[in-house]
């Protein structure tokens, strides 16, 4: 008895240990991230022989990290035969072990009696209570074992060894020395067996640590299977309802599962419209075998003609080209039948199909394969039992376009993504809300019943997962842990299909050669391919030495998206709707936006549009406003000539955790007089970093939830990270969440995300773009040069206020430019991208508004330089749409009132491309605008390029990094700066702020 | 997908010729002598041009069934069977008494090798479910199923039970029309749909529910929306549509359509029975690319 409830007590133990550990573990992650390339190929040979083993550990020891994680993962079994020294390690730890435990369990014996000694406690809570002495005993033994393994000592191991038999809580560790055999008993305390069936119908079996998060298993299986392209693909499980559920890459396994049962499975999460724009064949096959599988359980439905169609393909891709004499593969044939009955009809018409497929590759056979298996109706579509509001049953079904309605078989209904403003569930309810159709007035809210709660959550987890991958163009952040929030927090958080292409695009490997089912089947039990073979020995034995580099290497792999909890990247795309609006207000709102629109569009370079309004809605002082105002009306009259749209997006800023990455989209289009139909994309990303001591956490919150309904209101950029919870939070949070799917594109929200999604994909094409439309733009110029001086002017007056009142900071900042060398000492740099978005008739402007432009990658310069403003005022840094909206609170609090500077300095540049046939940019204007109590300096660069009749969109990204003092700004800049750039190679990082903000938390004070 | 390629490809036609009980509501033994004052001989003869246009003109391999004088309406065959690639739904006609009419559509379909399916008796999953298909519009990737006085529900699940391929949306006709009496495909991707309100409420609905983009070719006139567009074996663009004296509105409106044989085709005796153009025959494509 004692015995097992040791065993029990060990099991929390760990949970505990590894709640309290995660930080670490994934700080360590990312270090360990660079190591891991160049480990993931040694670990690809697995040969694993006792080298690989330790490689890990040696990294580590480089880097001087104490992390536990990837040592946990296991020493697998294979060296005892290897090498002398290893074998020496190898018993030894076993024996260790072994003592160990026994000593673990003499000690929980004491300690149970202990237990019963002090109070009446049940043979139940004993265990209990021995968890929490040896919690303590293990704590300590942790904090030693941090320590010994931060000076770069031994391996972990061992350490880990001696600690747990000084400190005695160590079990967990000692599983890595037991034999595989003991490994498996022993599962329980640390590590785990998870088994994961492949779509090929093998079984992938590795372990794991306890608290490893969904993407470590994930990663693994996508190692196994050499899969670049994963994200495509998801793990699911069962849960205790038997219904097969996603497993969160971003949440700890166990927590999810909520059972025991390690089995997953590796399927097919979003089907990609189209197939054929996939990069490597091993993809293909992949979503191949899921497609076999879904036709052949009628999930798939497709006609009888279809589905031997679709066999034919199959054979030809797994057998080559038909051959009379060759033993019919029936077996194979009928596994892929579904009816029954057919199976001799359907035998015959593929035999004679596959017949006609003489000379088709494997390759080109999966491809066919999946050309017209993307046409069935039902491709990719997610169906989920509901009942309407009339109680009558249907079925939903999410897919790449959107929510569709069926009522047996029969569509109904159907709502494309487009169309849906805002998705939510409440209890079992599911409700989505309706954009308002052309001739109606008022939104609608359309709502299903489905059977539980857990269903409806789940239904909600699936719309927004798909609308994120298909839809956007990056995920959106989570909304932020908020106090008094509640509600669902969940979203999607991988990469999405324009950010999947984009990376698989740059995919340089030679395409990986695969063995598919049928061969795998034949070769299996001769020569067994490696990768096979290695899984099947990891099954039986802990796989040992490569499990630390599986996991940095997918921690590599992985950089793009993973982030660990803190950071999270948003698009700007994926405003949110403010939730907490009244319907009034949204319609309001809706109108307010419709005639912008229809301003803008009849208004050919409108200046900045967005700023104006963003600004509008941030100052109250009158004067703002009437500049913005007019700034509206006017320009749809000054300019008639060619409609230039601009789109800023703004996001508000972070208040996050740590880290949270923003991206803001301008878009804008400039329409040439004759063709508005070319467009043309270049983006540039801008990234600030700004960081916030964690003291002004709470402030911050306050102010971006400020800012965040103002920027809805202003347009529809507005995010609102925070709406969901606010409006949902009559419950607890699980209850209900909501999602807005809305696309906010502030001008024409309407046309401009769907061409968003194309216009990305242009990005990667070669620049051509750029240059036609400097060419023609000369010409456009000087037609409207006149025009422009006079908005350019109006636009100056504009931003300059527009900035002061945005930016103005209270408090006084320090400028910390913590980020990059190359700052300038300038300051800071309008916090909207307001000034700096300005997109005038001509597309290209600076975006670069501050001083601060660290970072050029890019060879496209979209970006006059900005390091040296006519006016610096050094000190100052500034930004953060934060400080904007804490001014206003700020300003009622005593701050200390130091006087402000909004300089703004309006650029007008033509756009350099590439190609070097840009038009320098020209100083508009510069302003500099002192005001008290706030201390600003702004600098504003308005690039002006004109490309003739081409309409060009320009995307912009701004990347705000909020942290604490703790967070390490220059690796999360320059992560953030990575990332941006792999997923946009054709982006240019313009502009890098740093803000640091001091000022809240004396205010605190 | 096996079946699927774009809307048009036609071979052959399957039409039942006009029988001398022409106008006589089936069924009644001719004691509710029928209202409309049909002209048989006209009838015949526009049938006779239809069926000449479809041969001689456009090229199809035509298979006329021979009319018979017990089945009044069996020259509205298209009711009677729906088919896609080489699968035929005999269907299962609102009136009772049409149900026998499609023996010898059956027949036909068998010889041309197609795959019947059959809708099945009254008892069973398909009870009670009728489907014309004078209200299904296949527009080469999607079926639309007009739910209207003689199409229920439970007959479009029957069709997308067979055509498991593709999509299969219901929209509401209103009115006591036929969903094909108020648009018909005039094209790969176009749609011919009158403007009639009624017309209109059925396209927005369709709008609503298709995945794929339609052009919409809107003629000012109800009887105009129906013709038969086929994309005959010389690859050019044929369109049937009632002649200038039977819609003078629309027929500038078929002008549009570029590069298209236009082909007027009187069909007024039909039409007074509630009947056009697509009414008179089941166009099928024998020559179907898989590949």
């Amino acid at each position: 008895m004692t015995t097992e409830a040791g065993s029990e007590t060990e099991v929390k133990e760990n949970a505990e240990e590894s709640a309290a550990q995660p930080d670490q573990s994934e700080e360590a992650k990312q270090e360990s991230q660079e190591v891991a390339n160049a480990e993931g190929e040694k670990e690809k040979e697995k040969d694993g022989k006792g080298i690989t083993r330790y490689l890990p550990t040696w990294f580590k020891k480089q880097k001087s990290q104490s992390q536990t994680s990837p040592t946990k993962e296991v020493q697998p079994s294979e060296e005892p035969a290897s090498k002398a020294t290893e074998e020496e390690e190898g018993p030894v730890p076993e024996v260790n072990g072994h003592a160990e435990e026994v000593e673990k369990k003499e000690v929980k014996l004491e300690q149970a009696k202990e237990a019963e000694s002090h109070s009446n406690a049940s043979a139940d809570t004993e265990p209990a209570k021995e968890e929490k002495v040896e919690e303590r005993a293990e704590k300590g033994s942790d904090e030693t074992k941090e320590t010994k393994e931060g000076e770069g000592a031994e391996e972990e191991k061992k350490e880990k060894g001696q600690v747990e038999a000084e400190g005695e809580g160590g079990e967990n560790q000692t599983s890595i020395f037991q034999s595989p055999l003991r490994l498996v008993r022993k599962t329980k305390m640390k590590v785990v067996v998870c088994h994961v069936a492949l779509l090929d119908g093998t079984d992938f079996t590795c372990e794991v640590e306890k608290r490893a998060k969904g993407q470590y298993l994930f990663f693994k299986v996508c190692e196994h299977l050499n899969l670049l392209e994963k994200d495509y693909f998801g793990l699911t499980y069962k849960d205790n309802h038997e219904e097969k559920c996603w497993l969160d890459p971003t949440k700890e396994i166990k927590r999810q599962i909520r059972s025991n049962n390690w089995q997953f499975a590796f399927s097919v999460k979003f089907y990609p419209p189209d197939p054929s724009l996939l990069t490597e064949d091993i993809t293909r096959y992949l979503l191949c075998l899921q497609l076999r599988e879904d036709v052949a359980s009628g999930r798939l439905p497709c006609s009888f003609v279809t589905h031997a169609l679709l066999g034919s393909y199959t054979l030809q891709a797994e057998f080559g080209d038909y051959e009379p004499d060759q033993p019919r593969p029936l077996d194979f044939i009928n596994q892929l039948t579904f009816e029954p009955g057919q199976n001799k009809e359907m035998e015959e018409k593929i035999l004679e199909l596959h017949k006609s497929h003489r000379g088709m590759t494997p390759a080109q056979a999966d491809l066919q394969f999946l050309e017209n298996a993307k046409k069935l109706s039902m491709y990719g579509v997610d169906l989920h039992h509901a009942k309407d509001s009339e109680g009558v049953d249907i079925m939903l079904g999410v897919c790449a376009n959107g929510l569709l309605v069926y009522k047996d078989r029969l569509r109904i209904n159907r709502f494309a993504w487009p169309k849906i403003l805002k998705i939510s569930y409440k209890r079992n309810n599911f409700y989505i809300k309706i954009r308002p159709g052309e001739t109606e007035q008022f939104e609608s809210t359309v709502g299903f019943k489905l059977q539980n709660h857990r269903s409806a959550k789940k239904l909600w987890k699936v719309c927004v997962e798909n609308h994120s991958f298909f839809r956007l163009n990056a995920p959106e952040a989570p909304t932020k842990a908020r106090f008094l929030t509640l509600g669902s927090k969940f979203r999607y958080s991988g990469r999405t299909q324009a950010q999947t292409r984009l990376a698989s695009s740059l995919i340089d490997r030679p395409a990986p050669s695969f063995e598919r089912t049928s061969s795998k089947r034949i070769s299996r039990s001769l020569d067994g391919a490696p990768a096979i073979c290695i899984t099947e020995a990891g099954r039986d034995m802990a796989e040992n030495g490569r499990e630390p580099h599986l996991e940095l290497h997918s921690d590599s792999k992985s950089r793009l998206r993973v982030r660990g909890d803190n950071i999270y990247v948003r698009h700007s795309n994926l405003m949110l709707e403010d939730h907490d609006k009244t319907q009034d207000e949204v319609l309001k709102h809706q109108a307010s936006i419709s005639q912008l629109k229809r301003s803008f569009m009849e208004a050919p370079p409108p200046s900045p549009p967005q700023p104006n309004q963003w600004e509008k809605r941030l100052t109250s002082s009158p004067a703002s406003v009437r500049v913005q105002q007019q700034q509206v009306v006017d320009v749809p009259q000054t300019e008639a000539a060619s409609p230039d749209n601009t789109i800023t997006e703004t996001r508000e800023p972070a208040k996050t955790t740590e880290v949270e990455i923003e991206e803001t989209v301008v878009i804008q289009e400039i329409s040439k007089a004759a063709k508005p139909g070319l467009v043309s994309v270049t983006a540039s990303p801008a990234a600030a970093a700004a960081a916030a001591p964690p003291a002004e956490e709470q402030e911050a919150h306050k102010e971006e939830v400020r800012v965040g309904e103002e920027a809805a209101v202003a347009e529809e950029e507005e995010v609102q990270p925070a709406k969901p919870e606010s409006a949902s939070s009559e419950s607890e949070s699980e209850e209900e969440a909501e999602y807005n799917p809305d696309v906010p594109v502030p001008i024409s929200q309407t046309q401009i995300p769907e061409e968003k999604e194309e216009e990305e994909e242009e990005q990667f094409a070669p620049r051509d773009p750029p240059s036609l439309p400097a060419e023609l733009s000369h010409a456009a110029e000087e037609t409207t040069e006149e025009e422009k001086f006079i908005k350019e002017e109006t636009d100056a007056e504009k931003s300059a206020v527009e900035e002061r009142k945005t930016e103005r900071e209270t408090e006084e900042r320090t400028e910390d430019l913590m980020v990059t060398p190359d700052e300038a000492p300038d300051s800071p740099v309008p916090p909207e991208g307001s000034g700096a978005d300005f997109t005038q008739e001509e597309e290209g402007e600076p975006k670069v508004k501050g001083e601060a432009l660290l970072v050029e990658v890019e060879p496209r310069l979209q970006v006059i330089c900005c390091s040296e403003p006519p006016v610096v005022k050094t000190e100052m840094v500034t930004i953060s749409d934060t400080f904007a909206a804490q001014k206003t609170e700020i300003a009622t609090k005593e701050v200390p009132i130091v006087h402000t500077e909004t300089k703004t300095i309006t650029y007008e540049a033509a756009q350099l491309d590439g190609n070097g046939d840009g038009e320098p940019g020209v100083l508009m204007t510069a302003q500099t605008i002192t005001s008290e109590s706030l201390c600003t300096t702004t600098t504003t660069h308005i690039t002006k390029t004109l490309k003739g009749g081409l309409s060009e969109t320009r995307i912009e990204k701004r990347i705000v990094i909020t942290g604490d003092c703790d967070i390490d700004h220059d690796q999360a800049l320059a992560q953030a700066i990575k990332e941006a750039k792999e997923q946009h190679p054709d982006m240019s990082v313009t502009r890098v702020v740093v803000h640091k903000e001091t000022e809240l938390a004396e205010e605190e004070d | 997908m096996a079946n699927m390629c774009p809307y048009g490809r036609f071979t052959h036609a399957v039409v039942r010729g006009i029988p001398e009980t022409f106008g006589k509501v089936a069924g009644d033994g001719g004691e509710n002598e029928a209202t409309a004052a049909v002209e048989l001989a006209k009838a015949q003869r526009q049938f006779g041009c239809l069926t000449g246009a479809l041969r001689q003109k456009v090229g199809l391999q035509l298979i006329e069934i021979p009319p018979d004088p017990e089945l009044p309406e069996s020259w509205r065959i298209e009711d009677v069977a729906v088919i896609q690639g080489d699968t035929a739904l005999i269907t299962r006609p609102f009136k009772q008494q049409r149900r026998s009419e499609a023996e010898a559509v059956r027949r036909v379909m068998s010889e041309l090798s197609l795959t019947v399916v059959e809708m099945g008796g009254e008892q069973g999953d398909s009870g009670g479910a009728t489907l014309e298909g004078s209200d299904v519009l296949f527009t080469g990737r999607e079926f639309f199923v007009g739910v209207s006085s003689h199409t229920n529900r439970r007959g479009a699940e029957v069709l997308a039970d067979t055509f498991r391929d593709f999509a299969v949306s219901t929209v509401p006709v209103c009115g006591g029309a036929r969903l094909k009496n108020v648009c018909s495909m005039g094209g790969p991707g176009t749609i011919i749909v009158s403007n009639s309100d009624g017309a209109k409420k059925t396209l927005r609905m369709m709008e609503q529910l298709t995945d794929h983009h339609y052009d919409v070719l809107t003629v000012p006139e109800e009887s105009a929306a129906n013709c038969i567009y086929v994309k005959g074996p010389s690859k050019r663009d044929f369109l049937l549509h009632r002649p200038a004296e039977e819609c003078p509105e629309s027929v500038s409106a078929f002008q549009k359509l570029q590069d298209y044989t236009l082909l007027p085709t009187a069909c007024s005796e039909a039409s007074k029975l509630g009947a056009s153009l697509s009414s008179l025959c089941l166009l099928i494509n024998r020559k179907h690319t898989h590949f």
